[in-house]
């Protein structure tokens, strides 16, 4: 069985994990405390790698499983760290229909990465987006601030190799 | 008591009850899938669902209760069609492969479709999900592909147990049950109980079958292949040929292991017996002599796991004795190999046990008494034995009763009562306060480590010293017991811990009961009473008094706990790093 998580090593700080201990103490015994406790971790580390999990688990007396199984039901959570480049592909409705779940199926290929994740060398994470209000350029996706409209499959390795570094 | 009617038919059933249960008292089963007594009422797979009158839908009746004057029917057409659904809808995720399924003709999903008459399978064809299953561990399988996300293996794990390395991840259609990072099980801390197999309602779940292993070693006239049968087996294999649960089937298991070919049938009791010795032994210079206390039973594989990666700070508790199993197995290879003049690489031992984790055990580091010989070659749970049975032709209720070869057959009724929980506390008692008084005991029932609750306590002052004793099966038991341990909030001297709730008898290797007997019965108690009636029918009920355990000690290992004892008896432990 594959391990679902990047090849990127975590690198969280003292201070981060200061932090998180802070917020663990916090909402430490409250009913339903895992929830705040996993979106602030978020805020502190940009992502929820196994490592910030175990953490949580540990503190909060519960099986890691408990927390992963929340972790992976809520979309907001992120279990891998964002590339240098964030590509993100637009699912929205207009988009779909023109076709970007194509494109996303096929970046996923390009890249060699699942759903929300990142290349091995940390440069590009690829994720699915809602609606980003540009549905006249759909199909579209975004690498960090920049926008790519009206694309087809042969547009995806130009834009790749825009950012070769 | 509340008045309902049920199907027009008045009746009554106490307050708090269930409707399912209200049912069940007026000798209606209402079909079930997800729900398991006292652990998961999640009211998920709507299979229970009756219609209530009044009621704006059909309601769960295994989650809601029954109300005065409620009148309830379990049957109408309504019903069946929903129910009907339900399952044409489980399906159409299904791999729907009975005819290879290790669970077909037990499966609780395929049972349900043809009662309700479910003959159009792809009634909704759909987007197929399709897992990888993950075969990482040693003692068992998943195959998410026959998964029905009821959660009865979640509930098991994390409740029963206390552990919860499996659990529901992702959401919606995409909802599947799997371990954090979808990791494999065997890079988790699973403890390999398969308490989850136990009550999977489908062949999602099972234990890696080492069968052909075995019928290779049988056709191979080289080897002289060896069989050990756990105490609790003998108490649960009736159950896959038609015996009331509770039934004693040792003559006719004795048998099918001689018509299957084995060349010598002994008893795991006979390994048990030699296990008190050593670890009555062990407590008792642990105790006068100032050893690190509580003593704590290690011939619960699933348990040395759970110590070794929830409670590592007690692995100096462990008792270093091997197993049953691994002791039966180590005299294999040893003492009976020299006596019968046998080359032990000649040797297939093979261990027939009601666990899964013992899969795991006989390739654990510090397992050869021979150096690179294993002592135990291969395990097989009890269900796997029923399907050589079958498998062979042997019909098994025609069979003579057969007895056990010597020497490594006979046993007391010591070595019995180690299937159940306490059992491996009254049998060391019974040796260990003899030794101590050089009396002989006058009552050998030690009651108040009997029974199937979770956690028992009790003292026994013996010639003005008392000893402190706790007996603990079911890990999330265990658990609980430990932790005031750990603290020092409690202490003891000797503590008994099994990984199955009931001990061995309710272990994770057993036949397979589905959930309607499970919530109805206490399979626990009905095993248990086989091996307390062994024991109470034996002529020598002590371990110290099995004339061939004494026959080993004179001639091969001196006194328990000697050098040879511990160079073929004993073992060690280390903590595991894994993901909790
Ligand atoms: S799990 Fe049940 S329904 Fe599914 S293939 Fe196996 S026997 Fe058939
Ligand atoms: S074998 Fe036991 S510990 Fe492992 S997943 Fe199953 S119930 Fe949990
Ligand atoms: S593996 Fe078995 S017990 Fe667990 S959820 Fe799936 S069907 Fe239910
Ligand atoms: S909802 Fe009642 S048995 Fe599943």
């Amino acid at each position: 069985m594959a391990l679902k998580q990047s090849a990127i090593p975590f690198a969280g700080t003292a201070e981060q994990e200061e932090l998180l201990m802070a917020v663990i103490e916090k909402h430490k015994g409250e009913a339903g405390g895992l929830m705040p406790v996993l979106h602030e971790a978020q805020e502190i580390y940009g992502y929820l790698p196994i490592e910030v999990q175990n953490k949580i688990a540990s503190e909060l007396n519960i099986p890691l499983e408990k927390v992963y199984g929340v972790v992976s039901f809520y979309s907001q959570f992120s279990i891998n760290p964002k590339g240098k480049y964030k590509v993100s592909v637009c699912l929205g409705t207009a988009c779909y229909v023109k076709g970007a779940g194509n494109l996303y199926e096929k970046l996923k290929q390009k890249l060699g990465v699942e759903d929300g994740g990142i290349t091995d060398d940390g440069k590009f994470s690829l994720e699915a987006c809602r609606c980003i209000g540009a549905c006249g350029l759909a199909p579209v996706l975004t690498v960090n601030d920049e926008v790519y409209g009206r694309l087809t499959e042969k547009d995806l390795d130009t834009i790749l190799a825009k950012y070769k570094d | 008591m509340v008045n309902i009617k049920i199907n027009n038919i008045a009746c009554q059933a106490p307050e708090g009850s269930t409707i399912l249960e209200a049912a069940r008292m007026a000798g209606i089963k209402i079909p079930t899938l997800c729900y398991l007594k006292e652990i998961n009422a999640i009211g998920a797979c709507r299979i229970c669902v009756v219609e209530v009158k009044g009621a704006r839908s059909l309601v769960a009746s295994c989650v809601h209760p029954i109300s005065e004057g409620m009148e309830i029917f379990t049957n109408s057409p309504t019903v069946l069609e929903s129910r009907k659904m339900t399952l044409q809808l489980l399906l159409s995720t299904h791999d729907r492969k009975c005819l290879s399924c290790v669970r077909s003709g037990k499966c609780e999903l395929q049972t349900l479709c043809h009662e309700l008459g479910v003959d159009d399978e792809i009634a909704y064809e759909g987007e197929n999900p399709e897992f990888e299953i993950d075969t990482s561990s040693i003692h068992m399988y998943r195959d998410n592909n026959k998964c029905i996300n009821c959660r009865r293996c979640v509930a098991a794990c994390e409740k029963t147990q206390g552990i919860g390395v499996i659990g529901a991840n992702e959401r919606g259609f995409a909802t599947f049950i799997g371990s954090p990072f979808d990791m494999g099980l065997a890079e988790t801390a699973c403890v390999s109980c398969g308490q989850c197999i136990a009550v999977c309602p489908t062949g999602a779940l099972a234990e890696n079958d080492n069968t052909a292993e075995v019928w290779e070693a049988l056709s191979d006239p080289e080897k002289v292949v060896i069989v050990q049968t756990a105490p609790a087996v003998r108490a649960s294999l009736g159950e896959a040929f038609g015996y009331d649960i509770g039934t004693n089937v040792e003559g006719k298991m004795v048998a099918a292991l001689r018509r299957l070919g084995f060349d010598k049938v002994f008893d795991t009791n006979f390994g048990a017996d030699l296990t008190i010795m050593e670890e009555a032994n062990e407590f008792l210079e642990r105790f006068q002599g100032g050893g690190t206390l509580p003593m704590i039973t290690s011939c619960s594989p699933g348990w040395v796991r759970f110590c070794e990666a929830y409670f590592p700070n007690l692995i100096p508790n462990l008792s270093s004795c091997k197993s049953p199993q691994q002791m039966f197995g180590a005299v294999t290879k040893t003492y009976y190999a020299e006596k019968m003049g046998i080359d032990p690489e000649n040797i297939v031992t093979v261990s027939v046990m009601p666990c899964t984790a013992k899969k795991f055990e006989l390739c654990r580091d510090g397992q050869c008494a021979v150096p690179d010989i294993q002592d135990v070659d291969i395990s097989i749970t009890t269900r796997e034995l029923a399907r050589m049975i079958d498998k062979a032709g042997l019909m098994f209720k025609e069979l003579p009763n057969e007895g056990y070869d010597n020497p490594l057959g006979n046993y007391t009724g010591a070595g019995a009562i180690f299937g159940a929980t306490g059992g491996v506390m009254e049998a060391a008692l019974r040796t260990a306060v003899e030794k101590l008084t050089g009396e002989t005991l006058k009552k050998l029932d030690f009651e108040e480590v009997r029974g199937t609750k979770g956690i028992k306590t009790a003292s026994y002052t013996i010639d003005g010293t008392t000893i402190k004793i706790a007996v603990a099966s079911g890990l999330a038991n265990a658990r609980k017991l430990l932790e005031k341990v750990s603290s020092g909030e409690e202490k003891y001297h000797f503590i008994e811990i099994m990984a199955c709730e009931g001990g061995c008898v309710n272990g994770g290797g057993q036949i397979i009961q589905p959930a309607d007997v499970r919530n109805n019965i206490d399979l626990r108690a009905e095993r248990a009473k086989v091996l307390y009636n062994i024991d109470s029918a034996s002529k020598i009920r002590k371990s110290h008094e099995n004339p061939d355990i004494i026959e080993l000690y004179n001639n091969y290992l001196g006194k328990p706990g000697s050098h040879r004892a511990h160079e073929i008896l004993h073992t060690c432990y280390c903590e595991s790093h894994l993901y909790k």
